[in-house]
């Protein structure tokens, strides 16, 4: 699925990662933890073809990401539902076009009405909020909001960085059970956060790795929770 | 046929497509005018150019197959004189006919100098005889030898020296018109790429969650480029429609007004000015393309 082999980054000439090999297996449940600034954000968005590597070799779906096109990885990332920190909505549209945007670039405008996505909006909890503009929403609306866009498209994987960042406890709870039943249907999941409390809340829900970020380089944090 | 198909793809679209990109109230101004303002000044340079193409075929044809002969002798030899010359014009091959101008006739020529009421008895005016020719026309030089020994008064005008100078004015204003064309619709596909590259920089965040989302550049492109190709289609439309009123306000052509009140369409050439406003749709087409590719290429 995804794969990375010694792989590293630099940024404004510094070594930011080094010597990552890491193989996503399928229905596998990840943590990446480590410090502000460690390269969280960075390993994922690595991970889904945003950025490329400096050396060594990052492959989606058995494809080396160097060798693809812009469009390519256009269409891989139709594989790989992404929630960030900061959500990005296109704030003209309405929360259901929002959250139905993956199905609109991939020519599938037929399946975009509001009553298609009620089931998956009242799945996330916003089902009375479809048609309210992203600057409306609370941060836990737009966390919750920004998985459904991630999953509307079925995706084999799911990368959240920082799912629970902008939201009070029990909403995290919430993202977390949301996260937990989407990888046992079967997507892999990773999970970027900070946020030890909620990687022990897990422990009761699913077989999660913890890995850590640190000092460039990427650790097993500790047994299976 | 892969480049049409694209093409058509970008065009066609979708209205939920179409969405994702906001509504940006400047640009569609400036799209709207622009074009508008484009479309208007290529329905007057259209007219210009056909119009001047008009004047020359016509002045070219009508000077070329008529000739004048002027009889200026003492009064008392001009009616012998002008018999003369017509009996040489009989006899000279090329000349389908020739008749001298009644008086009346010279009258109406002078009118537009001297004003309407003139009399010609008294003063010197020379008759003109009006020679039509036929075929490849008659020898020039041949028949002036043949006056000058027949009738010493004859001068033979076959408006050669008139002909040239007007005739390359007109071509070279017909050439002026069409160059202008072709520079109305460089200055339109650089006013509607400056204000796509403007559309497409506001709209970078957009850009990015689309392509966060998988959006392809082609996607991303196709979304900029259907609003500005309407827009310029629209707006052409408009300036197209005012273009054509204002010259259709135009004064028809008249003699007295000579080469300005020509500057019309005449008959089926008023289909002519309906190409602009499809025309100006193409050039926003490519315009916005190009930029649109060009920007997505720079942006991460």
């Amino acid at each position: 699925m995804i794969e990375l082999e010694n792989m590293a980054y630099s940024y404004g000439g510094g070594e930011l990662l080094s010597g990552i090999s890491l193989k996503l297996a399928p229905g596998s449940f990840h943590f990446l933890t480590g410090p502000s600034g460690a390269g969280k954000t960075t390993f994922l968005r690595l991970c889904y073809g945003d950025l490329t590597a400096t050396s060594g070799t990052v492959r989606l779906f058995g494809r080396d990401v160097r060798d693809l096109t812009r469009d390519q990885i256009a269409l891989l990332r139709r594989k790989i539902g992404t929630v960030h920190q900061d959500c990005q909505f296109l704030d003209h549209l309405p929360l259901y076009e929002n959250i139905a945007l993956p199905l609109t670039v991939a020519g599938h405008s037929e399946w975009t009405d509001e009553a298609n996505l009620k089931e998956l909006m009242q799945w996330v909890g916003l089902g009375n909020r479809a048609r309210a503009l992203p600057p409306e929403l609370s941060g836990g609306e737009r966390q919750r909001a920004a998985l459904a866009r991630a999953i509307i498209m079925s995706p084999d994987v799911i990368l959240a960085d920082e799912p629970t960042g902008n939201v009070d406890w029990e909403m995290s709870q919430r993202l977390l059970t949301l996260l937990v039943e989407l990888n046992r249907l079967g997507k892999t999941v990773v999970i970027a956060t900070h946020d030890l409390a909620l990687i022990r809340a897990a422990k009761s829900q699913v077989q999660a790795r913890v890995l850590r970020i640190a000092n460039r380089k990427l650790q097993l944090a500790g047994a299976d929770l | 046929m892969k480049a049409l198909k694209t093409a058509l793809a970008l065009l066609v679209g979708d209205a939920q497509s179409d969405r994702v990109v906001p509504p940006t109230g400047h640009t569609v101004r400036l799209t709207l005018f622009s074009a508008g303002a484009m479309a208007f000044l290529a329905v007057f340079a259209l007219a210009l150019s056909m119009a001047t193409g008009r004047l020359a075929s016509l002045w070219g044809d009508e000077l070329a197959r008529s000739s004048t002969i002027r009889i200026s002798a003492p009064e008392a030899q001009v009616a012998d004189q002008t018999d003369a010359a017509l009996k040489v014009l009989e006899t000279t091959p090329g000349v389908a006919s020739a008749r001298a101008l009644t008086t009346e006739e010279q009258q109406q020529l002078l009118e537009p100098w001297f004003g309407n009421g003139l009399s010609l008895e008294g003063l010197p005016v020379p008759q003109l005889i009006e020679v039509v020719e036929k075929g490849d026309g008659f020898d020039a030089e041949g028949l002036r030898l043949r006056l000058q020994a027949e009738v010493p008064g004859a001068t033979l005008d076959d408006h050669t020296r008139w002909r040239r100078p007007l005739v390359k004015a007109a071509r070279s204003l017909r050439l002026l018109g069409a160059l202008s064309l072709i520079l109305i619709g460089g200055t339109m596909a650089a006013l509607i790429t400056l204000a796509a590259t403007a559309a497409l920089a506001a709209n970078s965040q957009v850009i990015r969650v689309l392509r966060l989302v998988g959006a392809q550049d082609s996607y991303i492109a196709g979304a900029f480029v259907r609003r500005f190709t309407l827009r310029a289609l629209i707006g052409g439309a408009a300036g197209t429609a005012v273009g054509m009123i204002a010259v259709a306000l135009l004064p028809s052509a008249q003699p007295e007004g000579g080469f300005l009140t020509g500057l019309g369409f005449e008959g089926w050439h008023w289909l002519w000015p309906l190409l602009i406003p499809p025309l100006g749709a193409v050039v926003a087409f490519v315009a916005t393309r190009e930029a649109a590719m060009r920007t997505l290429r720079g942006l991460r």
